[in-house]
Protein backbone atom coordinates (compact mmCIF):
# COMPACT_ATOMS: atom_id res chain seq x y z
CA UNK A 1 0.00 0.00 0.00
CA UNK A 2 1.36 3.24 -1.10
CA UNK A 3 1.77 6.06 1.69
CA UNK A 4 0.78 9.39 0.44
CA UNK A 5 1.59 12.50 3.03
CA UNK A 6 -0.31 14.90 2.73
CA UNK A 7 0.90 18.78 1.58
CA UNK A 8 0.67 22.26 3.23
CA UNK A 9 -2.18 22.44 0.36
CA UNK A 10 -4.21 19.13 1.01
CA UNK A 11 -4.44 20.74 4.90
CA UNK A 12 -5.31 24.21 4.00
CA UNK A 13 -8.26 22.61 1.85
CA UNK A 14 -9.01 19.97 4.56
CA UNK A 15 -9.10 22.99 7.46
CA UNK A 16 -10.97 25.22 4.72
CA UNK A 17 -14.06 22.34 4.60
CA UNK A 18 -14.69 22.31 7.96
CA UNK A 19 -13.85 25.58 9.26
CA UNK A 20 -11.01 25.76 11.29
CA UNK A 21 -8.08 28.25 10.93
CA UNK A 22 -5.29 26.05 11.57
CA UNK A 23 -3.89 22.82 12.88
CA UNK A 24 -3.88 24.04 16.40
CA UNK A 25 -7.44 25.05 16.17
CA UNK A 26 -8.46 21.56 15.23
CA UNK A 27 -6.79 19.71 17.87
CA UNK A 28 -7.82 21.75 20.76
CA UNK A 29 -10.18 19.50 22.14
CA UNK A 30 -7.86 17.37 22.87
CA UNK A 31 -7.11 18.07 27.10
CA UNK A 32 -3.64 18.75 27.04
CA UNK A 33 -2.47 16.55 29.34
CA UNK A 34 -3.02 14.17 26.58
CA UNK A 35 -1.04 16.65 24.37
CA UNK A 36 2.74 16.54 23.27
CA UNK A 37 3.62 20.14 24.13
CA UNK A 38 7.31 21.61 21.65
CA UNK A 39 8.89 19.52 18.85
CA UNK A 40 9.58 15.69 18.61
CA UNK A 41 13.17 15.17 19.30
CA UNK A 42 13.88 13.49 15.97
CA UNK A 43 17.17 14.04 13.82
CA UNK A 44 16.86 16.24 10.74
CA UNK A 45 16.60 15.21 7.69
CA UNK A 46 19.38 13.80 5.53
CA UNK A 47 20.56 13.72 2.37
CA UNK A 48 20.63 10.21 0.32
CA UNK A 49 24.77 10.14 0.83
CA UNK A 50 24.44 10.86 4.28
CA UNK A 51 21.48 8.62 5.27
CA UNK A 52 23.44 5.70 3.27
CA UNK A 53 26.38 6.29 5.19
CA UNK A 54 24.31 6.28 8.50
CA UNK A 55 23.10 3.20 8.56
CA UNK A 56 26.44 1.47 6.88
CA UNK A 57 27.62 2.92 10.29
CA UNK A 58 24.54 1.84 12.42
CA UNK A 59 25.01 -1.87 10.50
CA UNK A 60 28.75 -2.11 11.35
CA UNK A 61 28.24 -1.99 14.67
CA UNK A 62 26.06 -5.03 15.23
CA UNK A 63 27.89 -8.86 15.23
CA UNK A 64 25.50 -10.00 12.14
CA UNK A 65 27.82 -9.32 9.16
CA UNK A 66 29.18 -11.74 6.65
CA UNK A 67 32.50 -11.80 8.23
CA UNK A 68 31.31 -13.19 11.19
CA UNK A 69 31.34 -16.63 11.62
CA UNK A 70 28.51 -18.45 13.56
CA UNK A 71 28.08 -21.76 14.89
CA UNK A 72 24.59 -21.33 16.11
CA UNK A 73 21.57 -22.92 15.11
CA UNK A 74 19.09 -23.87 18.49
CA UNK A 75 16.24 -23.04 16.08
CA UNK A 76 17.38 -20.38 13.32
CA UNK A 77 19.90 -21.85 10.97
CA UNK A 78 21.89 -20.04 8.36
CA UNK A 79 21.71 -22.02 4.92
CA UNK A 80 22.08 -21.14 1.36
CA UNK A 81 19.29 -19.76 -0.34
CA UNK A 82 19.23 -20.03 -4.19
CA UNK A 83 19.23 -16.50 -5.91
CA UNK A 84 16.08 -18.52 -7.87
CA UNK A 85 13.92 -17.94 -4.73
CA UNK A 86 14.92 -14.28 -3.99
CA UNK A 87 14.14 -13.56 -7.45
CA UNK A 88 10.64 -15.07 -7.73
CA UNK A 89 9.83 -13.82 -4.01
CA UNK A 90 10.28 -10.52 -5.17
CA UNK A 91 7.98 -10.72 -7.97
CA UNK A 92 4.82 -8.29 -6.68
CA UNK A 93 2.34 -10.88 -7.46
CA UNK A 94 3.29 -12.73 -4.18
CA UNK A 95 5.02 -9.26 -2.24
CA UNK A 96 1.59 -7.87 -1.80
CA UNK A 97 0.87 -6.53 1.56
CA UNK A 98 -1.74 -9.05 1.95
CA UNK A 99 -2.60 -12.52 1.51
CA UNK A 100 -5.36 -12.19 -1.37
CA UNK A 101 -7.94 -14.81 -0.22
CA UNK A 102 -10.55 -13.96 -2.99
CA UNK A 103 -10.39 -16.92 -5.23
CA UNK A 104 -11.54 -14.96 -8.24
CA UNK A 105 -8.30 -12.59 -8.45
CA UNK A 106 -5.85 -15.22 -6.54
CA UNK A 107 -5.46 -18.00 -8.51
CA UNK A 108 -1.84 -17.98 -8.20
CA UNK A 109 -1.56 -17.26 -4.69
CA UNK A 110 -3.47 -19.84 -3.96
CA UNK A 111 -2.11 -22.70 -6.11
CA UNK A 112 1.59 -21.78 -4.70
CA UNK A 113 -0.03 -22.20 -0.65
CA UNK A 114 -1.36 -25.57 -2.42
CA UNK A 115 1.86 -26.89 -3.58
CA UNK A 116 3.51 -25.79 0.02
CA UNK A 117 1.29 -27.32 1.57
CA UNK A 118 1.31 -30.82 -0.62
CA UNK A 119 4.98 -30.55 -0.13
CA UNK A 120 4.85 -30.36 3.67
CA UNK A 121 2.79 -33.10 4.00
CA UNK A 122 5.29 -35.07 1.70
CA UNK A 123 8.18 -34.22 3.92
CA UNK A 124 6.70 -34.65 7.00
CA UNK A 125 4.83 -37.93 6.04
CA UNK A 126 1.56 -36.58 6.99
CA UNK A 127 -2.32 -36.23 5.27
CA UNK A 128 -2.89 -32.52 5.23
CA UNK A 129 -1.02 -29.38 6.54
CA UNK A 130 -2.94 -25.97 6.80
CA UNK A 131 -1.68 -22.83 4.94
CA UNK A 132 1.32 -22.04 7.69
CA UNK A 133 0.63 -20.30 10.90
CA UNK A 134 3.81 -17.84 12.79
CA UNK A 135 6.10 -19.86 13.90
CA UNK A 136 7.04 -23.26 15.38
CA UNK A 137 6.70 -21.76 18.45
CA UNK A 138 2.79 -20.96 18.31
CA UNK A 139 2.57 -23.91 15.95
CA UNK A 140 3.53 -25.92 18.97
CA UNK A 141 0.85 -24.15 21.43
CA UNK A 142 -1.55 -24.36 18.66
CA UNK A 143 -1.01 -28.41 18.37
CA UNK A 144 -1.12 -28.58 21.87
CA UNK A 145 -4.43 -27.49 22.18
CA UNK A 146 -5.80 -29.04 19.15
CA UNK A 147 -4.79 -32.47 20.96
CA UNK A 148 -7.12 -31.07 23.77
CA UNK A 149 -10.09 -31.00 21.55
CA UNK A 150 -9.40 -34.26 20.07
CA UNK A 151 -8.84 -36.19 23.01
CA UNK A 152 -10.56 -33.97 25.58
CA UNK A 153 -7.97 -34.75 27.95
CA UNK A 154 -6.66 -32.00 29.98
CA UNK A 155 -3.27 -32.06 30.04
CA UNK A 156 -0.28 -32.28 28.34
CA UNK A 157 2.89 -33.76 28.30
CA UNK A 158 5.99 -31.65 27.02
CA UNK A 159 9.51 -32.37 26.46
CA UNK A 160 12.10 -30.73 28.37
CA UNK A 161 14.44 -31.07 25.17
CA UNK A 162 12.18 -28.96 23.55
CA UNK A 163 13.31 -25.80 22.70
CA UNK A 164 12.83 -23.44 25.77
CA UNK A 165 11.55 -20.63 23.54
CA UNK A 166 8.41 -22.77 22.70
CA UNK A 167 7.86 -24.23 25.61
CA UNK A 168 7.31 -21.02 27.03
CA UNK A 169 5.55 -19.56 24.03
CA UNK A 170 2.78 -23.02 24.54
CA UNK A 171 3.17 -22.12 28.33
CA UNK A 172 1.54 -18.66 27.69
CA UNK A 173 -0.83 -20.49 25.48
CA UNK A 174 -2.05 -22.27 27.81
CA UNK A 175 -1.95 -20.50 30.97
CA UNK A 176 -5.04 -18.99 30.84
CA UNK A 177 -7.22 -22.25 29.68
CA UNK A 178 -6.47 -24.34 33.11
CA UNK A 179 -4.72 -27.20 31.31
CA UNK A 180 -1.94 -29.09 32.81
CA UNK A 181 1.08 -28.89 31.31
CA UNK A 182 3.75 -31.73 32.44
CA UNK A 183 7.33 -31.60 31.71
CA UNK A 184 9.12 -34.83 30.66
CA UNK A 185 13.08 -34.87 31.40
CA UNK A 186 15.48 -35.99 29.42
CA UNK A 187 18.17 -39.13 29.88
CA UNK A 188 22.03 -39.57 29.92
CA UNK A 189 21.55 -39.72 26.25
CA UNK A 190 20.37 -36.54 25.41
CA UNK A 191 16.47 -38.19 24.46
CA UNK A 192 13.44 -37.47 26.85
CA UNK A 193 12.78 -39.47 29.36
CA UNK A 194 9.18 -40.99 28.38
CA UNK A 195 9.22 -43.64 31.63
CA UNK A 196 6.61 -40.82 33.29
CA UNK A 197 3.40 -41.07 30.90
CA UNK A 198 3.63 -45.08 30.42
CA UNK A 199 0.99 -46.44 32.53
CA UNK A 200 -0.33 -43.14 33.03
CA UNK A 201 -4.05 -41.46 31.33
CA UNK A 202 -5.72 -38.46 31.12
CA UNK A 203 -2.71 -36.67 28.32
CA UNK A 204 -3.62 -35.03 25.07
CA UNK A 205 -0.50 -34.95 23.75
CA UNK A 206 2.93 -36.16 24.32
CA UNK A 207 5.37 -33.45 23.01
CA UNK A 208 8.94 -34.16 21.81
CA UNK A 209 10.89 -32.30 19.46
CA UNK A 210 13.52 -34.54 16.62
CA UNK A 211 15.92 -33.81 16.34
CA UNK A 212 15.76 -31.89 19.43
CA UNK A 213 17.21 -28.93 21.25
CA UNK A 214 20.55 -30.87 21.95
CA UNK A 215 20.37 -32.03 18.51
CA UNK A 216 19.19 -35.08 19.35
CA UNK A 217 17.07 -37.48 17.38
CA UNK A 218 14.35 -38.90 19.35
CA UNK A 219 12.93 -42.20 18.60
CA UNK A 220 9.47 -40.98 17.46
CA UNK A 221 8.22 -44.70 17.18
CA UNK A 222 8.68 -45.67 20.40
CA UNK A 223 7.34 -41.72 21.44
CA UNK A 224 4.39 -42.48 19.11
CA UNK A 225 3.73 -46.59 20.64
CA UNK A 226 4.41 -44.90 24.20
CA UNK A 227 1.54 -41.95 23.76
CA UNK A 228 -0.34 -43.88 21.96
CA UNK A 229 -1.21 -46.96 24.79
CA UNK A 230 -1.68 -44.02 27.05
CA UNK A 231 -4.56 -42.16 24.66
CA UNK A 232 -2.35 -39.21 23.83
CA UNK A 233 -1.49 -37.94 20.68
CA UNK A 234 2.16 -38.14 19.74
CA UNK A 235 2.88 -34.12 18.66
CA UNK A 236 6.97 -34.04 16.91
CA UNK A 237 7.43 -30.89 16.75
CA UNK A 238 11.28 -30.07 15.17
CA UNK A 239 13.10 -26.34 14.04
CA UNK A 240 15.22 -27.74 11.56
CA UNK A 241 13.24 -29.81 8.96
CA UNK A 242 15.83 -30.22 7.20
CA UNK A 243 16.67 -32.98 9.20
CA UNK A 244 13.83 -35.01 7.15
CA UNK A 245 15.12 -34.68 4.20
CA UNK A 246 17.90 -37.61 5.74
CA UNK A 247 15.55 -39.00 8.74
CA UNK A 248 12.56 -41.14 8.73
CA UNK A 249 9.57 -38.30 9.02
CA UNK A 250 7.11 -38.43 11.85
CA UNK A 251 4.26 -39.78 9.94
CA UNK A 252 5.92 -42.73 9.00
CA UNK A 253 6.91 -43.50 12.45
CA UNK A 254 3.12 -42.48 13.94
CA UNK A 255 3.00 -38.80 14.87
CA UNK A 256 -1.06 -37.12 15.07
CA UNK A 257 0.80 -34.08 14.36
CA UNK A 258 3.44 -32.17 13.15
CA UNK A 259 4.73 -29.29 13.63
CA UNK A 260 7.26 -26.91 14.16
CA UNK A 261 9.49 -24.14 12.48
CA UNK A 262 10.17 -23.70 8.67
CA UNK A 263 13.08 -21.05 8.51
CA UNK A 264 15.22 -23.43 7.07
CA UNK A 265 13.77 -23.49 4.00
CA UNK A 266 14.84 -20.09 2.06
CA UNK A 267 13.65 -17.96 4.64
CA UNK A 268 16.56 -15.40 5.57
CA UNK A 269 17.61 -15.42 9.47
CA UNK A 270 17.24 -11.37 9.94
CA UNK A 271 17.18 -10.76 13.75
CA UNK A 272 15.20 -14.12 14.86
CA UNK A 273 11.99 -13.22 12.00
CA UNK A 274 9.74 -13.33 10.44
CA UNK A 275 9.45 -16.98 10.97
CA UNK A 276 7.33 -19.89 9.28
CA UNK A 277 4.87 -22.30 11.38
CA UNK A 278 4.83 -25.43 9.63
CA UNK A 279 1.21 -27.70 11.17
CA UNK A 280 0.63 -30.81 9.99
CA UNK A 281 -1.43 -33.72 10.86
CA UNK A 282 -3.61 -36.71 9.71
CA UNK A 283 -7.24 -35.72 7.81
CA UNK A 284 -9.16 -37.54 10.75
CA UNK A 285 -8.43 -34.35 12.84
CA UNK A 286 -8.40 -31.88 9.98
CA UNK A 287 -11.73 -30.32 11.07
CA UNK A 288 -9.68 -29.75 14.87
CA UNK A 289 -7.00 -28.41 12.82
CA UNK A 290 -6.23 -24.39 13.48
CA UNK A 291 -5.44 -22.21 10.89
CA UNK A 292 -6.30 -21.40 6.94
CA UNK A 293 -6.17 -24.33 4.51
CA UNK A 294 -6.17 -24.24 -0.19
CA UNK A 295 -7.94 -26.39 -1.49
CA UNK A 296 -8.04 -27.95 -5.02
CA UNK A 297 -11.65 -27.65 -6.80
CA UNK A 298 -13.19 -27.23 -10.28
CA UNK A 299 -14.64 -24.04 -11.22
CA UNK A 300 -18.00 -24.17 -13.67
CA UNK A 301 -16.10 -24.97 -16.43
CA UNK A 302 -15.03 -27.83 -15.27
CA UNK A 303 -11.43 -25.95 -15.07
CA UNK A 304 -9.17 -26.78 -11.93
CA UNK A 305 -9.07 -24.01 -9.26
CA UNK A 306 -7.96 -23.73 -5.90
CA UNK A 307 -9.94 -21.77 -3.06
CA UNK A 308 -9.76 -21.91 0.70
CA UNK A 309 -11.79 -24.52 2.12
CA UNK A 310 -12.89 -26.21 5.38
CA UNK A 311 -13.42 -22.43 6.63
CA UNK A 312 -16.40 -23.23 9.15
CA UNK A 313 -13.26 -24.22 11.74
CA UNK A 314 -12.14 -20.35 11.60
CA UNK A 315 -13.35 -17.07 13.54
CA UNK A 316 -14.68 -15.55 11.27
CA UNK A 317 -17.87 -18.31 10.70
CA UNK A 318 -16.98 -20.12 13.61
CA UNK A 319 -16.85 -16.91 16.49
CA UNK A 320 -15.24 -17.66 19.61
CA UNK A 321 -15.57 -21.59 19.02
CA UNK A 322 -13.23 -21.87 16.23
CA UNK A 323 -10.39 -23.52 16.19
CA UNK A 324 -7.56 -20.92 16.53
CA UNK A 325 -7.39 -16.97 16.91
CA UNK A 326 -5.17 -16.99 14.27
CA UNK A 327 -6.98 -16.24 10.56
CA UNK A 328 -3.77 -15.20 8.58
CA UNK A 329 -1.27 -17.50 7.53
CA UNK A 330 2.59 -16.34 6.66
CA UNK A 331 2.27 -16.54 2.99
CA UNK A 332 4.96 -14.85 1.89
CA UNK A 333 7.28 -17.49 4.15
CA UNK A 334 5.28 -20.51 3.03
CA UNK A 335 5.67 -19.85 -0.85
CA UNK A 336 9.69 -19.25 -0.24
CA UNK A 337 9.34 -22.67 1.47
CA UNK A 338 7.42 -24.16 -1.06
CA UNK A 339 10.11 -22.85 -3.80
CA UNK A 340 12.88 -23.98 -1.87
CA UNK A 341 11.65 -27.38 -1.85
CA UNK A 342 10.84 -27.64 -5.01
CA UNK A 343 14.23 -25.98 -6.06
CA UNK A 344 16.23 -28.72 -4.27
CA UNK A 345 13.73 -31.48 -5.00
CA UNK A 346 13.87 -34.98 -2.88
CA UNK A 347 17.38 -35.61 -4.08
CA UNK A 348 18.63 -32.34 -3.39
CA UNK A 349 17.07 -31.94 0.10
CA UNK A 350 18.57 -35.54 1.02
CA UNK A 351 22.06 -34.62 -0.02
CA UNK A 352 21.98 -31.20 1.64
CA UNK A 353 21.27 -33.35 4.49
CA UNK A 354 23.46 -35.46 4.71
CA UNK A 355 25.77 -32.70 3.76
CA UNK A 356 24.67 -31.44 6.88
CA UNK A 357 25.39 -34.19 8.85
CA UNK A 358 28.82 -34.84 7.82
CA UNK A 359 29.93 -31.46 8.96
CA UNK A 360 28.44 -31.84 11.87
CA UNK A 361 30.16 -34.76 12.76
CA UNK A 362 33.78 -33.56 11.09
CA UNK A 363 33.51 -30.47 13.48
CA UNK A 364 31.98 -32.57 16.74
CA UNK A 365 34.85 -34.96 16.01
CA UNK A 366 37.76 -32.25 15.64
CA UNK A 367 36.51 -30.77 18.58
CA UNK A 368 36.79 -33.64 20.91
CA UNK A 369 40.67 -33.55 20.26
CA UNK A 370 40.62 -30.55 21.20
CA UNK A 371 39.55 -31.60 24.60
CA UNK A 372 35.81 -30.89 24.01
CA UNK A 373 33.85 -34.38 24.79
CA UNK A 374 29.91 -34.62 23.56
CA UNK A 375 27.48 -34.06 26.14
CA UNK A 376 25.21 -36.94 24.72
CA UNK A 377 25.31 -40.46 23.14
CA UNK A 378 22.56 -39.57 21.08
CA UNK A 379 22.66 -39.61 17.42
CA UNK A 380 22.26 -35.70 16.15
CA UNK A 381 21.95 -34.02 12.66
CA UNK A 382 23.63 -30.82 12.52
CA UNK A 383 24.21 -29.49 15.60
CA UNK A 384 25.35 -30.99 19.41
CA UNK A 385 26.34 -30.24 22.72
CA UNK A 386 29.62 -30.27 23.73
CA UNK A 387 31.09 -30.42 27.71
CA UNK A 388 34.35 -27.86 27.41
CA UNK A 389 36.97 -27.33 29.13
CA UNK A 390 36.57 -25.83 32.66
CA UNK A 391 37.35 -21.62 31.78
CA UNK A 392 36.14 -22.07 27.58
CA UNK A 393 34.05 -19.06 28.10
CA UNK A 394 37.01 -16.80 28.56
CA UNK A 395 38.13 -18.02 25.27
CA UNK A 396 34.36 -17.99 23.72
CA UNK A 397 34.84 -14.01 24.51
CA UNK A 398 38.27 -13.92 22.71
CA UNK A 399 36.71 -15.68 19.59
CA UNK A 400 33.92 -13.17 19.53
CA UNK A 401 36.20 -10.69 19.28
CA UNK A 402 37.99 -12.72 16.43
CA UNK A 403 34.60 -12.82 14.86
CA UNK A 404 33.53 -16.58 15.85
CA UNK A 405 30.71 -17.52 17.39
CA UNK A 406 31.61 -20.61 19.26
CA UNK A 407 28.06 -22.04 19.81
CA UNK A 408 25.65 -21.18 22.25
CA UNK A 409 26.17 -21.39 26.05
CA UNK A 410 23.47 -23.55 27.78
CA UNK A 411 24.01 -22.81 30.98
CA UNK A 412 21.36 -19.81 30.53
CA UNK A 413 18.48 -22.14 29.90
CA UNK A 414 19.59 -25.07 31.38
CA UNK A 415 21.58 -24.62 34.94
CA UNK A 416 22.39 -28.35 34.72
CA UNK A 417 24.33 -27.91 31.75
CA UNK A 418 27.13 -25.69 32.56
CA UNK A 419 30.03 -25.36 30.80
CA UNK A 420 27.95 -26.73 27.82
CA UNK A 421 27.75 -25.49 24.45
CA UNK A 422 25.03 -26.00 21.74
CA UNK A 423 26.92 -25.98 18.06
CA UNK A 424 25.69 -25.92 14.46
CA UNK A 425 27.02 -27.19 10.85
CA UNK A 426 25.35 -26.72 7.89
CA UNK A 427 26.54 -26.52 4.73
CA UNK A 428 27.43 -22.87 4.95
CA UNK A 429 30.53 -23.66 7.02
CA UNK A 430 33.34 -24.51 4.83
CA UNK A 431 36.23 -26.90 6.15
CA UNK A 432 38.77 -24.22 6.91
CA UNK A 433 36.06 -22.13 8.79
CA UNK A 434 36.18 -25.33 11.00
CA UNK A 435 39.45 -26.20 11.13
CA UNK A 436 39.88 -22.45 12.03
CA UNK A 437 37.72 -22.47 15.09
CA UNK A 438 39.39 -25.68 16.28
CA UNK A 439 42.57 -24.36 15.61
CA UNK A 440 41.63 -20.82 17.49
CA UNK A 441 40.69 -23.01 20.34
CA UNK A 442 43.36 -24.37 21.04
CA UNK A 443 45.69 -21.76 20.94
CA UNK B 1 -35.50 -21.54 1.12
CA UNK B 2 -38.86 -23.18 1.38
CA UNK B 3 -42.12 -21.61 2.44
CA UNK B 4 -43.59 -23.26 5.88
CA UNK B 5 -46.35 -24.60 4.45
CA UNK B 6 -44.03 -26.73 2.32
CA UNK B 7 -42.28 -28.34 5.08
CA UNK B 8 -42.84 -31.02 7.24
CA UNK B 9 -43.82 -31.35 10.52
CA UNK B 10 -44.74 -34.87 11.40
CA UNK B 11 -46.95 -35.12 14.91
CA UNK B 12 -45.73 -38.15 16.05
CA UNK B 13 -42.56 -36.02 17.32
CA UNK B 14 -42.59 -33.02 19.59
CA UNK B 15 -40.43 -29.94 19.27
CA UNK B 16 -38.13 -27.55 21.08
CA UNK B 17 -37.52 -24.02 20.43
CA UNK B 18 -33.96 -24.35 18.76
CA UNK B 19 -35.45 -26.39 16.62
CA UNK B 20 -34.40 -29.90 17.53
CA UNK B 21 -37.70 -32.25 17.86
CA UNK B 22 -38.08 -35.50 20.66
CA UNK B 23 -39.83 -39.15 19.94
CA UNK B 24 -39.93 -41.55 22.82
CA UNK B 25 -38.83 -45.21 21.73
CA UNK B 26 -39.70 -46.84 24.94
CA UNK B 27 -37.64 -45.45 27.78
CA UNK B 28 -35.17 -43.90 25.35
CA UNK B 29 -36.24 -40.11 23.26
CA UNK B 30 -34.57 -40.21 19.84
CA UNK B 31 -33.37 -36.39 18.53
CA UNK B 32 -33.03 -34.98 15.52
CA UNK B 33 -33.15 -31.49 13.95
CA UNK B 34 -36.77 -30.35 12.11
CA UNK B 35 -37.44 -30.12 8.70
CA UNK B 36 -37.01 -26.20 8.75
CA UNK B 37 -34.07 -26.33 10.49
CA UNK B 38 -32.48 -28.50 8.02
CA UNK B 39 -33.84 -26.41 5.03
CA UNK B 40 -32.38 -22.94 6.78
CA UNK B 41 -28.96 -24.79 7.09
CA UNK B 42 -28.79 -25.83 3.89
CA UNK B 43 -26.69 -28.87 2.82
CA UNK B 44 -25.06 -30.68 5.56
CA UNK B 45 -21.63 -31.67 4.89
CA UNK B 46 -20.47 -32.45 8.81
CA UNK B 47 -22.23 -33.54 12.16
CA UNK B 48 -20.00 -33.32 14.91
CA UNK B 49 -21.77 -35.29 17.98
CA UNK B 50 -20.85 -36.07 21.21
CA UNK B 51 -19.41 -39.22 22.89
CA UNK B 52 -21.52 -42.20 24.64
CA UNK B 53 -21.79 -41.84 27.85
CA UNK B 54 -21.70 -37.91 28.26
CA UNK B 55 -24.58 -36.47 30.00
CA UNK B 56 -26.32 -33.20 29.27
CA UNK B 57 -28.77 -30.60 30.81
CA UNK B 58 -31.77 -29.51 28.96
CA UNK B 59 -30.62 -26.82 26.59
CA UNK B 60 -26.88 -27.70 26.49
CA UNK B 61 -24.95 -28.08 23.50
CA UNK B 62 -24.35 -31.52 22.16
CA UNK B 63 -23.04 -31.40 19.01
CA UNK B 64 -23.27 -28.91 15.84
CA UNK B 65 -24.22 -29.35 12.56
CA UNK B 66 -21.74 -27.77 9.65
CA UNK B 67 -23.30 -27.00 6.42
CA UNK B 68 -21.73 -24.74 3.25
CA UNK B 69 -21.76 -21.84 4.86
CA UNK B 70 -22.64 -22.10 8.50
CA UNK B 71 -21.79 -23.74 12.00
CA UNK B 72 -25.05 -24.20 13.94
CA UNK B 73 -24.92 -25.76 17.85
CA UNK B 74 -27.19 -28.07 18.88
CA UNK B 75 -29.15 -28.23 22.36
CA UNK B 76 -30.40 -31.41 24.03
CA UNK B 77 -34.75 -30.82 24.03
CA UNK B 78 -34.62 -33.16 27.29
CA UNK B 79 -31.67 -33.70 29.90
CA UNK B 80 -30.17 -37.48 30.14
CA UNK B 81 -27.27 -39.72 29.08
CA UNK B 82 -26.43 -40.25 25.83
CA UNK B 83 -26.47 -44.01 24.88
CA UNK B 84 -26.39 -44.01 21.35
CA UNK B 85 -25.12 -41.34 18.21
CA UNK B 86 -25.95 -41.64 14.37
CA UNK B 87 -23.04 -43.30 12.92
CA UNK B 88 -24.18 -43.15 9.68
CA UNK B 89 -23.73 -39.51 9.77
CA UNK B 90 -20.32 -39.91 9.56
CA UNK B 91 -19.80 -40.55 6.31
CA UNK B 92 -23.16 -39.10 4.74
CA UNK B 93 -24.25 -36.09 6.98
CA UNK B 94 -26.87 -35.47 4.04
CA UNK B 95 -29.23 -38.37 5.98
CA UNK B 96 -29.93 -35.18 7.94
CA UNK B 97 -31.32 -32.79 4.86
CA UNK B 98 -32.87 -36.14 3.28
CA UNK B 99 -34.75 -37.79 5.91
CA UNK B 100 -34.44 -35.46 8.83
CA UNK B 101 -37.21 -37.09 11.01
CA UNK B 102 -35.99 -40.82 9.86
CA UNK B 103 -32.72 -41.66 9.15
CA UNK B 104 -31.18 -38.21 10.05
CA UNK B 105 -31.85 -39.01 13.51
CA UNK B 106 -28.37 -37.30 15.96
CA UNK B 107 -28.60 -38.77 19.24
CA UNK B 108 -30.47 -41.00 21.55
CA UNK B 109 -31.03 -40.20 25.08
CA UNK B 110 -32.24 -41.76 28.34
CA UNK B 111 -33.82 -38.93 29.54
CA UNK B 112 -33.87 -37.47 33.75
CA UNK B 113 -36.76 -36.45 33.51
CA UNK B 114 -39.90 -37.35 31.88
CA UNK B 115 -41.60 -34.13 32.16
CA UNK B 116 -39.19 -32.89 29.75
CA UNK B 117 -40.47 -34.05 26.89
CA UNK B 118 -44.09 -33.57 27.73
CA UNK B 119 -42.98 -29.69 27.96
CA UNK B 120 -41.88 -29.30 24.24
CA UNK B 121 -44.04 -27.81 21.32
CA UNK B 122 -47.03 -30.15 19.55
CA UNK B 123 -46.41 -29.71 15.82
CA UNK B 124 -49.39 -27.26 15.66
CA UNK B 125 -47.41 -25.05 18.42
CA UNK B 126 -44.42 -25.49 16.52
CA UNK B 127 -45.99 -24.67 13.17
CA UNK B 128 -47.31 -21.49 14.90
CA UNK B 129 -44.08 -20.61 16.80
CA UNK B 130 -42.40 -20.66 13.04
CA UNK B 131 -45.23 -18.23 11.50
CA UNK B 132 -44.31 -15.44 14.55
CA UNK B 133 -40.40 -15.57 13.34
CA UNK B 134 -41.32 -14.65 9.83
Amino acid sequence: MRYLPHTEDDIALMLEAIGATDLDELFAMIPPQCRKDGELRIPGPLTEWELERTAQELAETMGAGRDYVVFLGAGSYEHFIPATIRYLLGRSEFTTSYTPYQPEISQGTLQAVYEYQTLVSRLLGMEIANASLYDGASALAEALLASVRITRHDRVAVSQALHPHYRQVAETYLQSTGFEVVELPFDGDGRTDLSRISGEKGFAAVAIQSPNFFGCIEDLQRAANLSHDTGALLVVSFSEPLAYGLLKNPGSCGADIACGEGQSFGVPQSFGGPGLGIFATRMAHVRNMPGRLVGRTRDLDGNRGFTLTLATREQHIRREKATSNICTNNSLCAVAAAMYMASLGGNGLRSLASMNRDKAEYLKRELASAGFSPRFSAPTFNEFVVQAPSGFHQAYERLLEKKIVAGLPLAGYYPELDDCYLLCATETKSKADMDALVREIRS
Amino acid sequence: MKEIHELHFPETVRYAHDHEWARQENDIVVVGISDYAQDQLGDITFVELPQEGDFFEKGEEFGTLESVKAVSEVFMPVAGEIVAINGELGESPRLVNEDPYGAGWLIKVRPTNATDLENLMSANEYEDMLRGLE
